[in-house]
């Protein structure tokens, strides 16, 4: 063989390679879709039943039994809104450490990453009193809150890093002609960054959407989120394979379509857009 | 902008950061310091020191800090090690490179719950899951994963949803490689490995750097993959720090002991953070 057969033999392997290890990491998420179409005994056939007579009871089950529905606009309020809250407090003062950085700058910016290391754990009791204190357990504001708490570090510096590649050329020209501050994010800084803030967004809505640990623990039936509703299904549920995978489907498949549709951004903001 | 401009518009982010950290924390400090059992309301009390010399002297204690640097080690190697590899192995133009990239990073969009979930019945249950269905067909024993091999369990699942993200981002940052500088290699008979060691490594230090140091984020206070399948059981053996404290406030009602931990957990977060952003901070801004 030549060295150019040689080459094109070992890319063949390559690709199959390739192929191979993408359905072996897809492959649990394929079984639980499918799962979700079988009865509860075909789900628990051995050997397992790849080709079936697909039924569509487990997801009407869902909606009649726990109103899937409910728990669903709770996952979108809680994620647009403690994304939306986030946004609104970071996107000023990411633009000022951008604009006008001190020596601290970086600092504080690392001190604020550092706070998203502390373990939820450690805060959850005083959290809950609090909340239960001032009547916010089991509501959505609660998680609005602390959804826009837990992002804003990771917002504020991917934020921080978009807008530190304006160029300030342009800024500066645009001071010397007396444009006002306003203006200035409005008109110039907003439409440069666009893309930067919706990487940004996107990530948080992402984020939020699958974070169970507050939602597990702060809400129950009013404002619980999907993944606390699916978390409800961990222990005695144990064999009722085919429902848990349509409530776990319905409670993924927006997130999921989402992320294949918004890769690039998320790339983008998963690494503070400090990866090109 | 002047100064006070300046001042006005960073002020919010960190005055609400200060007082997410502050008040909670000042609680949970106060909280670690009396007595303060659900159970028993009755007993009140400055007892100093003693509920952090009881979460410490706890036999679940050594388990639960050897198990969280293990889960945290664990995976950080296998998602960078695999995610490399599968990046560098998708680093080229064949058909249907699009789907699979699609497959490969799907698992990182699932929500941990169902992740766990998934992992507990579908494939890790010792009768009817998909592993022992494999091993009974290549005449093995099958194993009850979750009960003989807890810990491994747990960082399997871990590492399933985050060898994604690692892929993501190192197959991201491979596309800008400077291809011309690798043909060269090539030409000068430059083999894989020394074109790995000398230009790939190199080129994908920084996303290297980012990806540790984000998943330690994530990974020193993993809970909901632990709750949902072994509950930290058999025993201890898959109880990290962060569900002994969840144990000890809301399985166990005291809310003092818990709250040492929780103390405990904030100080060894801050000694990572300090190492880990010393280390690989700087990286993190343009």
């Amino acid at each position: 063989m030549t060295d150019k057969q040689i080459l094109e033999w070992k890319n063949r392997f390559a690709v199959i390679g390739a192929w191979l290890v993408a359905i072996l990491f897809f492959f649990p998420i394929f079984w639980m879709v499918l799962t979700s179409f079988k009865t509860e005994l075909q789900a628990i056939a051995i050997p397992p039943l790849l080709v079936f007579e697909p039924t569509l009871d487990n997801y009407t089950l869902i909606q009649e039994r726990t109103d899937y529905t409910q728990y669903a606009w709770s996952s979108v309020v809680t994620s647009l809104g403690g994304t939306a809250l986030a946004m609104l407090i970071a996107i000023p003062s990411a633009y000022a450490m951008a604009f006008s950085p001190t020596r601290r700058t970086k600092d504080i910016l690392l001190w604020m990453l550092s706070t998203k290391m502390l373990p939820a754990v450690g805060v959850l009791l005083p959290i809950y009193l609090l909340s239960q204190k001032l009547g916010l357990l089991d509501t959505k504001i609660v998680l609005v809150v602390i959804y826009a708490l837990i992002n804003l570090p990771i917002i504020m510096m991917i934020l921080f890093n978009y807008f530190r590649e304006i160029p300030k050329e342009i800024l500066e020209a645009s001071r010397m002609d007396g444009t006002s501050t306003w203006n200035e994010i409005t008109q110039i800084v907003m439409p440069l960054a666009w893309g930067g803030i919706a990487s940004t967004a996107l990530l948080s809505v992402v984020l939020c959407w699958n974070e169970a640990f507050w939602a597990i623990n702060l809400t129950s039936s009013e404002a619980g989120t999907l993944a606390a509703l699916v978390a409800s299904f961990s222990s005695p549920e144990g064999l009722f394979w085919s429902k848990l995978s349509a409530v776990a489907t319905l409670a993924c498949a927006p997130i999921v379509a989402f992320g294949w549709l918004c890769q690039k951004q998320l790339v983008q903001g998963l690494t503070f857009g400090a990866v090109k | 902008m002047n100064r006070t401009l300046v001042r006005l518009l960073q002020a919010p982010s960190i005055i609400v950061l200060l007082m997410w950290m502050i008040v909670p924390l000042s609680m949970t400090i106060y909280f670690s310091l009396i007595r303060y059992n659900l159970l028993y309301p009755e007993r009140t009390g400055f007892v100093g020191l003693s509920n952090y010399e009881f979460f410490v002297t706890d036999a679940a204690f050594p388990p639960a800090v050897w198990n969280t640097l293990i889960l945290v080690g664990s995976v950080l190697c296998i998602s960078v090690v695999l995610g490399l590899a599968i990046a560098i192995l998708i680093d080229r133009p064949f058909l249907g490179r699009g789907i699979v990239r699609v497959m490969l990073i799907s698992p990182f969009f699932i929500m941990p719950t169902v992740n766990a979930l998934v992992w507990k019945n579908m494939m890790m249950n010792p009768i009817y899951g998909l592993f022992a269905v494999v091993a009974h067909a290549i005449g093995a024993e099958p194993i009850d994963w979750l009960t003989v091999y807890p810990l491994l369990s747990v960082i399997i699942i871990v590492s399933w949803q985050w060898t994604p993200f690692a892929i993501l981002i190192f197959m991201t940052s491979l596309q800008s490689q400077d291809q011309e500088q690798k043909e060269a290699a090539t030409l000068d008979g430059a083999g894989f490995w020394a074109q790995f060691w000398n230009l790939t490594l190199p080129h994908l230090a920084r996303p290297i750097a980012i990806v540790l140091m984000i998943q330690m984020i994530f990974h020193l206070s993993i809970f909901a993959e632990i709750f949902v399948t072994t509950s930290g059981g058999p025993g201890t053996a898959s109880t990290n720090i962060a569900y002994l404290i969840y144990a000890q406030a809301l399985l166990q009602f005291d809310v003092g002991v818990a709250s040492a931990g929780g103390v405990f957990a904030v100080i060894l977060a801050n000694i990572v953070a300090i190492f880990l952003i010393r280390a690989v901070g700087k990286n993190l801004m343009v």
